[in-house]
């Protein structure tokens, strides 16, 4: 099985990086965009059966700095 | 002073380290690799060097917190062994949960190299001691992610602990109230963006780092 793990910044930390696609996507023209954040997306490849709470251990110890970032895990059941 | 310096694979301010220890020391640090699993008896000091460990791979300093070593030199700092992390030493420090806040990417984008004024807010501290507190000494910094971020209770916490070893004098990275190093709770665990180890004789530009190394020796002998 394959699960998905969403790491984002938490709401109120600046985004450098966000900011400065931000002003990338306004330079090229875009209008409209309110805001950027950026994110990673970490695609894990699971031994069938792995239960969530290893998934969120994962994240908590590894993948994701809670100080700094949330994190969201999407399980791909056929993938 | 007997010291050990951790080497991950992409640091490289280590042997800077280990030059500054052992002209201060007059001993030359123990190099120990990040694979190893204990650190060199009775040890008086650890350092974490600057540069890039495992390449900054998922967050600068991540990896490097969670590798073999890192749990005898969380042992140690529990212990009240002084220990100190530099720039990215400084970034392991806070992955490895020794020191509070994270360090993100600079508010500018740009990676600072240059030398820069720093305010010593604590004379107080094993690190400190050969300062005079509100003096401006000038350090070398060279960094992407040096942006000092934590919640706002946590800086009232340190700030208030007097926690904040230096503060910067000029605008430099976008840190939270120009904090550029921190001690822990107990004292004996300083990080730093800037580089005191570059900064230990007049041909370096500035010999403003050399009394962190000589006020540590004077307190650790």
């Amino acid at each position: 099985m394959k699960a998905r793990v969403f790491v984002t910044l938490k709401p109120g930390v600046l985004d450098p990086q966000g900011k400065a696609i931000h002003h990338a996507l306004e330079g090229l023209g875009f209008a409209g965009v309110n805001d950027v954040r950026a994110g990673k997306l970490i695609e894990l490849d699971l031994a069938d059966g792995t239960d969530d709470g290893a998934i969120e251990e994962m994240c908590r110890k590894l993948l994701a700095n809670t100080v700094i970032e949330n994190f969201r895990i999407e399980r791909l059941e056929n993938a | 002073m007997k010291s050990a310096v951790i080497v991950f694979p992409g640091s490289n301010c280590d042997r800077d380290l280990a030059v500054a220890l052992e002209q201060v020391t007059g001993r030359k640090p123990d190099m120990v690799w990040h694979r190893d699993t204990a650190l060199p008896d009775r040890v008086d000091f650890v350092g974490l060097p600057g540069g890039f460990s495992y390449g900054d791979y998922l967050r600068s300093g991540a990896m490097a917190a969670r590798s073999p070593i890192m749990r005898a030199v969380v042992d140690a700092a529990e212990r009240g062994v002084p220990v100190i992390g530099v720039c990215n030493g400084f970034q392991v420090l806070t992955e490895a949960g020794l020191l509070p806040g994270a360090l993100m990417r600079n508010a500018g984008l740009n990676f600072v190299c240059r030398p820069v004024a720093l305010t010593v807010e604590n004379s107080q501290s094993l690190f400190t001691a050969a300062y005079r507190s509100g003096e401006e000494i000038r350090v070398p910094v060279a960094h992407h992610d040096g942006n000092f971020q934590a919640d706002e209770t946590t800086l009232d916490r340190i700030e208030g602990e007097g926690r904040v070893a230096f503060r910067y004098a000029e605008s430099v990275n976008g840190s939270a109230r120009g904090i550029a190093g921190i001690l822990n709770d107990a004292g004996n665990v300083l990080g730093m963006m800037p580089h005191p180890e570059r900064a230990i004789e007049p041909a370096h530009g500035s010999s403003d780092g050399r009394r962190l190394f000589e006020g540590l020796l004077e307190a650790v002998a």
